[in-house]
């Protein structure tokens, strides 16, 4: 059967970030001109607006900053799933991702909850997840 | 000195599910409704705002909207900032009549979303306001982006779900109080807490409706003000904040653009909090209340639920809030939810609120927000 959740479709802004997904790899921008780091990616800094950009690579681990156990699905694709833990996850680099927290009771979640980043294949594609850190 | 621009007419159509209602024609009788009630022509408009609807997703709305009743205004254009649209579109209006571009200018929203799609296509609808690459394919949807701001609001400031549960239960008495509210019965703490979660901590009676239903109100310059039917509650000042879009990254999940918005308007108009006689301020869950009523000032931060739950926000105490009751009972129908608000805080300031009138009401707050507490937009108006 398909996978009917949504398959994120890279951009130019996003191309290199999800190629390493699918290399097991996290990776995000900081700016060589004024050092912010940031996420989502984009062609230009957030903080100072210059275009000198470089990706580095995450070490993949982090906190929950905040959670909530979704009940009502917003598409059949999720319906399955639910309840499913869905999280602000901020990565110990100093940048804040959205994801599921995987392999975790519902009523195990916390904030403040360490996570190590996995992998999850949807189509051609793997998308990050969270896992509670072993 | 320019005088202030004036809302000169305000009407909703009933709220709630509207059989036989569309999208334009719940604008068509949100307008007429506007101009009967300010004693205007649709002649003399000759400005006309509109915001964005669901059920009938026209790329220029705001042309369709003149299109479809048959007027040809001077400027026309729509407006796209989730629920601050309509404080957005007063502020825009109040502009065009000081800067002499209009005299009159029509603001109007509404949706059929209730009757006009299935429940199931507006929640999916909705969540597309998610990013579509770092948030859509988590399963986020717009009470679970909600949920994670109370969660971390509840954690740090030791909130209880006791405190969004009294904001729920006062807003569904004033709507009980208002004769087109779409839920009028009323609701108990404990039905609060037994209501099913729809995205922990968040609970069915801690979010808004999903509603049919239309508003409009008419902005006009401040000289005309002589030639119009009622008295007409001016605009003292606006203000607008913006952090982010998408709640990945928003700032913090504790404090939003309201501040910015909402210490502009104060400041334009020369007033203060605790000035304000009633507050109508953008409810689409009953953390968005909680967490604007300190951001934007009203009370310090953690306080803002143990004033609801002594009574504060209700008629006779300080600060009597969304006396109409709000997104979570009088109803939501897209851009016009926020536009509920104004109506309200107009009539609450022409003394004609009825049941739900606060006495001596001379001053109001109001405030909208769009996304995830992404967009503000606030106003002070003056009877």
């Amino acid at each position: 059967m398909t996978n009917l959740k949504p398959v994120p479709v890279p951009n130019a802004d996003t191309q290199v970030f999800w190629d390493a997904c699918n290399e097991d790899r996290l990776l995000f921008q900081t700016c060589r001109d004024c050092n912010h780091t940031q996420f989502y990616p984009r062609a230009i800094c957030a903080s100072c607006q210059s275009r000198n950009l470089e990706w580095r690579d995450s070490g993949k681990l982090g906190v929950v900053h905040s959670y909530t156990i979704v009940q009502r699905a917003p598409s059949p694709a999720f319906k399955a799933d639910a309840p499913y833990l869905l999280a602000l996850i901020d990565l110990d680099e100093g940048f804040r991702m959205m994801m599921n927290i995987l392999d975790c009771p519902a009523d195990a979640a916390s904030i403040g909850m360490p996570i190590q980043v996995v992998f999850e294949q949807r189509d051609g594609q793997k998308v990050p997840q969270a896992a509670p850190r072993k | 000195m320019t005088k202030h621009a004036v809302i000169s007419g305000v009407h909703n159509t009933r709220v709630g599910t509207v059989p036989g209602s569309t999208c334009m024609s719940l604008h068509s009788d949100a307008a007429f409704g506007a101009l009967a009630d300010s004693g205007l022509n649709l002649s003399d408009i000759d400005g006309v705002l509109c915001a964005y609807a669901l059920t009938e997703n026209y790329p220029m709305l705001s042309s369709a909207f003149c299109e479809y009743v048959g007027v040809a205004p001077n400027f026309n254009a729509g407006l796209h900032g989730g629920g601050a649209t309509a404080a957005m579109m007063a502020m825009q209006a109040a502009a065009l009549v000081r800067n002499g571009d209009c005299r009159h200018v029509l603001c109007v929203t509404g949706d059929n979303r209730l009757t006009g799609m299935t429940r199931d296509k507006a929640v999916a609808a909705l969540a597309e306001f998610g990013h579509p690459q770092f948030e859509q394919p988590y399963g986020i949807s717009i009470p679970a982006a909600y949920a994670l701001v109370a969660q971390r609001y509840l954690h740090e400031t030791g909130a209880t779900l006791e405190h969004l549960a009294a904001l729920a239960v006062s807003h569904r008495k004033h709507a009980s109080m208002h004769p087109d509210a779409h839920m009028t019965e009323i609701i108990t703490m404990d039905d609060v807490a037994n209501a099913r979660i729809i995205s922990d901590p968040l609970r069915l009676l801690d979010c808004c409706l999903i509603s049919d239903g239309g508003a409009a109100f008419i902005v006009s310059a401040g000289e005309t003000a002589g030639d119009l039917r009622k008295t007409c509650p001016a605009i003292l000042g606006v203000g607008q904040g913006h952090t982010h879009e998408h709640i990945l990254a928003a700032p913090s999940l504790t404090n939003f653009g309201c501040k910015m918005s909402s210490q502009r308007a104060f400041g334009q108009a020369g007033v203060t909090t605790a000035d304000i006689d009633v507050a109508e301020i953008y409810d689409s869950f009953t953390i968005t209340l909680l967490i604007e009523l300190e951001s934007i000032g009203f009370y310090e931060k953690g306080e803002a639920g143990e004033a609801a739950l002594r009574g504060d926000l209700t008629h006779g105490g300080a600060l009597p809030c969304n006396t109409h009751g709000g997104l979570l009972s009088f109803g939501h129908s897209g851009a016009a939810g926020g536009m509920f608000h104004i109506v309200e805080a107009v009539r609450q300031l022409r003394g004609e609120a009825g049941p739900r009138q606060v006495p001596d009401a001379e001053l109001a707050f109001v405030h909208g927000d769009g996304g995830i507490l992404s967009a503000h937009c606030s106003m002070v108006l003056a009877a």
